[in-house]
Order: C-alpha cells, then structure tokens, then sequence
C-alpha cells in the first residue's frame, strides 16, 4: 500500500476501499519502524493524526462533501507555521515556539481534509542543503544511511523515499525543494514565486523564499499544488491570478516541444554519472517528440555571487526578531549580568576607559548572547554576512550590485525563454555525498547550489524529477540522481504536464531504496 | 564682546494618522488599551507573519502631502531600518527610505503678531512609516524590569521633515501651530501631543557672526518634546548652550558630528544621549514583503481637488469676505473648522461681519473658555446669536444692555425675545423718548447753559437721569436728541 | 584579504551575535573566502541595470482599513522568554 502513489491511494479513499485511519495507521507504523534511521521528522503526533483521520473518515462515511486530499496523510517542514503545534525551524532558537495562528498553506490543507502527520526535519532556518544543520539531530538519505538527504527540505524528502508519508511540503529559498527531492529520488516543485502564499511560512529569505510540494510523481505533485496555490490577501507579494486545475491538464500531450540545454551547466564540477543520467533523459525527451537545442544564460555563472549576498542580507534582517525578547530562546540572565559585572570589575581595575566605554550594556549583551546560544554555526555566518553586506560602505559595492545582477540573470531567462518551453539539465552537480564531507567547508557546500539558485533569483518556476541512479561503483550503493525542469513565471501547468510526460516513459521515480 | 547668532531649526514632526486599523495589520489603533491587547502575529513580528498596507493610511498619507504642497513621485516603496530594541519587535521598523511618498514641499506661516514677516517653509519629505511600541520604565532606575506594551507597535505615522528654515523659537512655535491646524482640517489625525498622536523632534544650530565671517556649530538633534511650549524652550536653551559651547572649545560643524539630546522640562536643559559607535547603521534595504506603490498623476490631481479649504484660504477669504481683520481671522481659524463655519453663519444671518467677528471672538470665546466647554456644548445655536448681533447692529439694543442679554441667553437657554422681556428689556418708543428728553431739557438749564458754551460733555449728566426715568432708553438716542433740542433753543 | 577581525568583530555588534575568540577567528577566515568569492559581481559593469528587489513586479497591494481581531493577550505573550502578566520584561533600559 505505501508503494502506491497519493492519486492512486485518492482513489481507494473516495470510494471507501480504504479508511483514512488505515492509511493514517500504516504510514504511522513505517514511521514508528524506520524513523529511527531515518530522522525525517522532528514530531509526530500519532493520536491527533488518527483522531483527524478518523473525522474525515465519519463526514466521508456520512456522505458530507469532501476537500481534495481527502485523508491523505500530509507531512509539513517545521519551518511553516501549525496554530498549536511548535514550529522550531530546526533551531534552538525556536525549540518551544507554537505559533498562534496557522500558515496559508496549512489553513488550506487543513480544509482540503489532509492529515497532517507530522513536521519534518530540516536545516536551521532553512540555509543548508544536507540538513545537517538542524539543531536537533541530522537527517540521512534512505538511499544509504552515511549520506545527507540534500536539503535544508531533507526530511520533507526523505519521509517521502522511506514511504513514511504520500505527500510533502517543502520550500525552496535557493534549491531546497529540489536538490533534496534529486538526492532522495523523489519528485519536487519550487513554483514561481507569488504562487503559493508565504503567510506562516518563517522567512528565510523573503524575495527567494517559496512553498511547493513534495511527492512521489509529477500527478501528485499537480494534486497537492492545486491544495496549496492561489492568492492570499495576508501576503502582498502573492500574486493575484487563478490556480488552474492542474491534475486536469497533465495527461495533455505536447506538440513541438522545445527544450533548452544551458551550456554552463555542463563545465567543470559536474559528476559524470549525474551528467550521463541527464543527457539520457534528454534522449527520453527527444523520443517523445520534443526537440532540443543548446542555449546560454551567461549570468549563471554569477548566481552563487548574487544569492549569497541576497539571502544572507535578507536572513541578517528578517532573523532581527529573535532577540530574546517576544518569543523563543534567551539567555541565562543572571549568568549574563554577572558575566557583565565581573568584565567591567576587570576593566576598571586595569582603568581601561576605551574598554568600558565598548562594554555592552545589559540589553545589547542579552541580545548578542541569546543569539549566539540560540543560533548555530550556518545561521550566524549567513547573519554575518547579511549583516556585511548591507552596511554602510558595503551595501552599494555588494547588495545593490547583487541586485542588479540579479536582473541580469532574470533577463537571461526572459531571453531564453523566447527560443525554448523548457530549460533541462541537472538539480545538482552531484550524488548526495556524505554526512560531514561538506560542513568544514561553506563555500564547497554553497557551490552545490549552483544550478538551483537562478531560479529564485529570477522567481521562474523549477521542478526535479528523478531521472537514474548512480552504478553504485563509486558510491557504494545506488543513489538517486536528479533532472531539473526550469519553466517561465506561473508555467507550472505546463512544466508538471512535462515532468509527467517523462514520468509516462520511465520508472525511475517508482524506485525506492531498501530501509 | 559676544558675538551676534542666528537660530537654525528644522522640525521632524511625527504624526499618528487617523485610521481605524494599523499600517500592516488589522488591529485597532485605540489609544489607552490595558497593556498587550491590540496585537496580532503581525505587528508583534512573529515569525511567518506578513505586513499588508493599510489603504486609508496610504491615502492620508498622500492627502497630508499634496496639503503640504510636496511633489509626489509615482513609484514609491518601503524599507527596513534596522535596529534592535525591545519596543521594536521586527528589529527593524518598516519606513521609507531613497524614495518616500512625497518631496520637497512647503507650508507658509506669518504671524498677525507681526513679530516676523510671513514666509514658506520647506518640507523635505513626508513618508509614511510604523510607529514602535512603548518601553515602560521602573521609577526607580535600573531597580527592576523595563516592561515592553505592543499595543502602538504598527500605528501608521507620517514624518514630516521640514527644511533648516526656521530663524527663531517663535516661527518654530507657529510652523506648529500651522501645521497641526492644516492636520486637523484636513482630518488626517487627532494631532492630540498627550497621548504621542503628535510628535516632535528638532534639528537646532546656531550660526554665530565671527570675525571673519558665519560660524555654524554642530547640529543637535533634540528629542523628548512633548509640547509645544517645550520645543521653544529648548530652542532657547540650545541656542545659548551652544554658544557657550562655542566659546569655550570653539567647536563648529566640521569637527563634530550630529549629537542627540533629550530635553529635559523640569530642569530646563537638554543632556545627552548615550549613543553607540554603530547606533547609526541602520542598514535600510526594500522590504521584500511589500510592493512598491504607483500613483498616477490623475490620481494626485483627483485628491488635490477633493482637499478641504485650508487654514491659510479661508483666513484670507474671512478677511474679505466679512471685512475683519487678520488678527480676528486667525483667532476664528484657530479655534476650527467647527467654529469658522458657526462665525459664517452668524456673520451672514446678521449682515454684519465686524460685529460678528467681535462677538464670537469675545463673548462666545469667553464663554467657552471660563466654562471650559466646547462649542458643541455651547447653548445658543448661530441664528440665536445673529439675531443678538442684528439687534446691536441696527441700534436697537444699547451693547452694555445686549451684553446682559447674551449672558442671560446663555445661562437660561433661550433666545434674545424672551431674554430681553425677561431683563424688561424692550425698545423705547420715540415720542415717550423725545418725551423724556424735554422734560430733562427744561429741568436743567444749567446744563443747556454748559452744553450752548460748548462743554457737550455736560450732557453726560442728561443720560444717567433719562436711564432713571426708563432702564431702556438707548444713550445715545438720548444724547442725540437732547442735543438737537438744545440746539434749538434760543 | 580586505576583511580583518577588527570588522568582524565589528559586524558581530551590528548583529548583535557574541563571538568568541576561536569563533572569530574561523568567521574571518570563512568569511574572507566567502568575500572573496562574490567579489567576483565586481567584474560586471551594471550602470545602467535597474535592481531588482522583487522576484514578481507588482505594486499596489492594500488591504482595507477593517478592524480585525487581535490574539487574547495570554496567546500573545505564550511565547515570550519573560513576561507577567501584561507586559514582555527586558533588562531595566536607561538612557538607551
């Protein structure tokens, strides 16, 4: 049952040949099995997810009208706000934070009648892409336990490819739908941006950040998009246009579809087993019809540049609010004051004016130690950055620049877009590689994003789809690897119309690993 | 020999806009609520919470500016000032920072006092941002807890910042009053400085005429003002205190930066604010939560047409209109919008504007100022008042006894008839009055005899005896008609 | 490299984050490289490029001017570290 995919398990639940409790129960029990390995999800609660399964069940069985998803278990990255229950974003800082109010997305799911199983794992604050920078213990891949499961949306994937949930909700700032759902071989959409509304979701990034679902198949993807998109008049930046009906188009064939191939997405530091898998999938492509030809986003090669100083400037700011103060984690206080007195006893006993003048005083000290406790290693670089590039002196040299850049790379896009339907190439330059390989090195691990970032820069549309699996010569067992499609802004009709059409012709998206 | 100096103000005024909801979210902007009553996910800055403009305030915001003659670019957006402190619960304030709603405006203000001639202030910018929270503060310093009450966080606030135009502390004073009043016309808030619907803060230096040529001394930002008698009395402080300053280290504005100060009312000094290396890196940046807002040119031109007469037109109008003067103008428009239209009325209705001016500035002002009551409270409705006023005018009532009169409409809510047979009070017919009169005549002729040698003041004697015989008779019929028949006599 | 402990250590203030000596050596060490690295938009004349601040171009977004419900106080202040019964509490503030 849990190998079959949320559309098909739909199925069985609208004629009743399946309960939601049931369905509820066994991934409960995949999850009470393999979790334990796994790590992907940060709290469960079992009996709140049975006792809503069991609502549904009796309003179905009742014959009462019933919302799109139907009892479908739903599992939530914890970085998207549930009135009630604790948010944590991976982060100490928020470890016993339980927001009073629910995300868009969530009020929607809820009145789609899903069952929200539980909140999955992810990188503190959503900035990494292995999850290893959650604050409460590391995810791995169920493809092979010693690697990471990509992130910062890694348990979002990675309850999907241990069958410990159907559906998925993950969000994507710089890849983190998509790079997670390639190493984990499942299939993940990053919509445009003004899609999906942002309202609860914690920001990371505010003008990169979006929500997208995370499932097995391109259909089920279309199926939870339907749940999740449209506008939201709490956020000003969601865009006010009709969600079409997307599980209704997908079986629609192309005609004369054109596939661009980025000629710099092929250089140097492209594993060649990833690269074989994608230049197989194009052929998929060209068997079904499409053509495809080569293009180039010149920019591309400045997207790290621009997306790390415009998610750390935009984290710097939006990460202000945890001082301590109104919500989250603070400081020992006593221990900071006396922390505080005995440095200026010091000071003055050694009459160092220029020291005591530098002093913190109580406030900025509780703040400047509240953060430092409450935050880990990721988080503060990208704060400190953030925070460097904005300031006086720096912020014309490196933000405005950025967001100049930034245009460039959206007008490569809009270039291109005028010659091809569809931009293909690889999620990411890699296989998942191991837990710890990446995390003495940020600027190693930021350069994994290379391929995902210029979608959230220019707010297009990107999906990955699982297209092959590594020989496992050199990785010792098989690893998913990723095909990434990039669509025009507010396209996802047609691109998950294009990712299904893959999905018709092969079954790499059916695989999954053995826990 | 002290050197001469000239003031240099330049005023930012913060103001509360009048609207029902705050500037980002749906709570109620009501002054005095117990502590942490008005807040939302949003104005406290939870995490996943989003900011969505609030219309009306946009478009008091633009109404204000096009008031204050400012130009209004179409694109404008909103940035993200950044700092940290308990009241601000973001970390940063959502305000406006390259490009605000509206620029390089003025208002006039002159004086009916006369003590400066009339002149126009420059507005550098009105932008509209969020107001903080309110830090409460233990009595006893340090001893315990600051207390953090977010009710105002999120109230939509439109700084004004004038230009360095001002010369002494009274243009500052009526730059004030001017501009509060056009606030109030305009209905775009309740500029009310107790409850911080209207803030100030003031840039002040001084230029000092040195040896050889202008000095400017540092410029100080003077905080805590909250009124505006407090604003021209640490004018005054900091202009002397920055002399003295001047004097003693010969500091100007090249060699110091821009301080802050805080005024402090009780001792009349201003002292210094502890201020951080890094305090003033505010890091702005546009927030990514918000768009940016595009008025088209029509839609200026559509709330300019749709503004309200404003203090300064319908001063002028009064004076010409009705004949006063522009010191009665100014005590009308004052007094608002309310009041100006209850003068028009009575100045109509009783077809004489000087005498009606005199009365409301006089005897209704009186009125409402000994019993602290507003108009609205005030008894006597404006066609009552214009029917005393017609009366005083046309010579039927004598002004002593029609002040008797008003006063006694005043206290038994009633109209000038009835108070007038109360006070038996009524018109004297002419032939009882000429009556009178020759009977006085013939009863002094030592008085004829003063009045034919040329002292008319004898007659004076005559009116105080005519008032014995009839209360009502008018004095100066009295004297009129005395005087004709004296006249007449050989 | 340009960047120097001495502006990290600055920047940690402007961030209010308290760094460690050991924790400010690897932040300017990371950090320099990571700098380093988006220097690189430098080499990119952009004179003429608008910024781009927002992924979509929208303006005018307002929502009316409604009262809308305000959390109960208790719901409000669930979440703060220190608090009594009204009011958040920090350390006393003076003059700051």
């Amino acid at each position: 049952m849990l190998a079959r995919s949320a559309t098909d398990l739909l199925r069985d639940l609208s004629v009743r040949k399946l309960s939601s409790v049931e369905l509820t129960q066994a991934y409960l029990d995949q999850i009470k099995l393999y979790d334990g390995q796994v790590k992907a999800f940060l709290h469960v609660d079992p009996a709140a997810a049975l006792a809503r399964a069991k609502e549904i069940d009796d309003r179905r069985a009742a014959g009462k009208p019933m919302g799109k998803l139907g009892g479908l278990p739903v599992a939530i990255k914890d970085v998207i706000c549930t009135k009630g229950q604790k948010t944590t974003c991976g982060s100490k800082m928020l470890e016993n934070f339980v927001p009073p109010y629910d995300a868009t997305v969530v009020k929607r799911l809820k009145e789609a009648d899903a069952v929200l199983i539980g909140k999955t794992n992810m990188d503190e604050f959503a900035m990494g892409g292995s999850t290893e920078n959650s604050a409460f213990f590391k995810t791995t891949n169920p493809w092979d336990k010693s690697r990471v499961p990509g992130g910062s949306s890694g348990g979002a994937a990675a309850c999907l490819a241990a069958s410990m949930a159907p559906l998925s909700i993950g969000t994507d700032t710089g890849g983190s739908i998509r790079q997670p759902a390639a190493f984990c071989g499942v299939t993940g959409l990053k919509p445009t941006y003004g899609r999906v509304s942002r309202y609860g979701l914690v920001a990371f990034a505010s003008s990169l950040d979006q929500i997208g679902p995370m499932a097995a198949t391109a259909e089920d993807a279309a199926l939870l998009l339907e749940v999740l998109a449209g506008h939201d008049p709490l956020d000003s930046t969601s865009a006010n246009i009709p969600t079409p009906e997307y599980t209704k188009s997908l079986s629609q064939p192309f005609q004369g579809l054109k596939l661009g191939l980025v000629k710099e997405h092929f250089g140097p530091g492209l594993d060649p087993e990833v690269e074989a898998a994608v230049r197989e999938a194009v052929k998929v492509y060209q068997s079904l019809g499409a053509t495809v030809k080569d293009i180039s986003l010149p920019h591309s090669k400045y997207g790290i540049a621009t997306y790390y100083i415009i998610a750390p400037s935009e984290a710097s700011s939006n990460l202000a609010r945890y001082d301590g103060v109104h919500y989250g984690y603070r400081t020992d206080e006593k221990q900071m004051l006396a922390e505080l007195a005995a440095e200026r006893k010091s000071l003055e006993a050694k009459q160092d004016e220029k020291g005591l003048k530098n002093l913190d005083t109580a406030l900025i000290r509780l703040y400047r130690k509240t953060r430092a406790e409450g935050f880990g290693p990721e988080v503060k670089r990208r704060i400190m950055l953030g925070t460097y590039a904005l300031s006086a002196g720096y912020a014309d040299k490196y933000y405005l620049q950025a967001l100049k850049v930034r245009r460039l790379i959206r007008s490569d896009y809009d270039a291109a877009f005028q010659e091809v339907d569809f931009i293909i190439g690889p999620t990411a330059p890699n296989p998942p590689f191991k837990i710890g390989e990446k995390s003495g090195d940020p600027l190693a691990m930021y350069l994994e994003d290379l391929y995902t970032v210029t979608a959230n820069l220019a707010g297009i549309a990107g999906i990955s789809i699982p297209c092959g699996l590594t020989s496992g010569k050199t990785t010792g067992s098989p690893l998913p690897i990723g095909l990434q499609i990039q669509a025009r802004p507010f396209d996802e009709d047609r691109l998950l119309r294009a990712a299904a059409m893959f999905q018709r012709g092969t079954d790499w998206h059916t695989k999954r690993p053995n826990l | 020999m002290p050197h001469s100096y000239d003031l240099i103000v330049g005023l930012e005024v913060h103001v509360q806009l009048q609207t029902k909801s705050k500037l980002f979210c749906r709570c109620s902007t009501k002054f005095g609520g117990p502590p942490n009553t008005q807040t939302c996910p949003v104005c406290i800055g939870m995490p996943g919470s989003l900011p969505v403009m609030n219309r009306e305030a946009f478009r008091l915001g633009l109404k204000t500016a096009i008031a204050l003659n400012c130009e209004i670019p179409q694109f404008t957006k909103w940035d993200r000032k950044q700092y940290y402190y308990p009241d601000l619960p973001k970390g940063y304030q959502i305000s406006q920072y390259d490009l605000p709603m509206s620029q390089n405006g003025w208002l006039e203000i002159s004086d009916p006092k006369k003590e400066f001639a009339a002149k126009r202030i420059g507005i550098i910018r009105a932008h509209l941002e969020e107001d903080a929270g309110k830090s409460l503060h233990d009595e006893e310093h340090g001893k315990a807890d600051t207390r953090i009450d977010l009710n105002r966080t999120g109230t939509p606030l439109l700084e004004i910042v004038s230009a360095p135009d001002m010369r002494s502390t009274k243009e500052a004073r009526v730059y004030l009053t001017q501009l509060r009043l056009m606030l109030l016309y305009l209905g775009v808030s309740d500029c009310n400085m107790q409850e911080g619907s209207l803030r100030v803060d003031a840039n002040v230096n001084i230029h000092i005429q040195g040896p050889s040529g202008k000095i400017a001394t540092p410029i100080v930002e003077v905080k805590n003002l909250n009124s505006f008698r407090h604003v021209e009395r640490a004018l005054a402080y900091e202009a002397k205190r920055q002399y003295d300053v001047w004097e003693e280290t010969g500091r100007t504005i090249k060699d110091y930066p821009k301080q802050t100060r805080g005024w402090d009312d009780a001792a009349g000094t201003t002292l210094p604010q502890r201020e951080k290396e890094e305090s003033a890196d505010y890091r702005y940046f546009p927030d990514p939560d918000l768009v940016p807002v595009i008025t088209p040119k029509a839609e200026v031109e559509e709330v300019r047409s749709g503004l309200v007469e404003l203090p300064a037109a319908i001063r002028s109008r009064l004076e010409k209109t009705y004949g006063i003067s522009d010191y009665d103008s100014d005590v009308i428009v004052l007094q608002g919008l309310p009041f100006v239209a209850y003068f028009e009325e009575v100045a109509k209705l009783s077809g004489d504007g000087k005498k009606a001016s005199n009365w409301v500035t006089q005897e209704l002002l009186r009125i409402l100022n000994d019993q602290s009551i507003t108009l609205e409270q005030f008894p006597l409705t404006a066609p009552q008042l214009a029917n005393l006023v017609k009366l005083v005018a046309g010579g039927e009532i004598e002004i002593t006894r029609a002040k008797e009169v008003f006063n006694d409409m005043v206290a038994n809510r009633r109209d000038a008839a009835a108070a007038m047979s109360a006070l038996g009070i009524a018109k004297v017919d002419s032939s009882e009055l000429e009556n009178i009169c020759k009977e006085l005549v013939a009863a002094n002729p030592k008085i004829v005899a003063d009045v034919k040698a040329g002292k008319q003041q004898a007659i004076g004697a005559l009116l105080g005896q005519a008032k014995k015989r009839n209360p009502n008779a008018n004095p100066n019929e009295v004297r009129r008609i005395c005087l004709e028949l004296i006249a007449k006599m050989p | 490299m340009s960047l120097t402990r001495a502006d990290v250590e600055k920047v940690s203030l402007l961030g209010r984050l308290r760094l460690g000596d050991a924790e400010l050596d690897t932040m300017t060490e990371q950090m320099g490289r990571i700098v380093g690295y988006i220097e690189q938009l430098g080499e990119l004349s952009t004179d003429n490029v608008q910024p781009m601040a927002h992924a979509q171009e929208m303006h005018n977004v307002f929502a009316d001017d409604a009262l809308g419900a305000s959390l109960p106080r208790d719901a409000a202040l669930a979440n703060a570290p220190k608090k009594d019964a009204e009011c958040y509490r920090v350390p006393a503030v003076l003059g700051e």
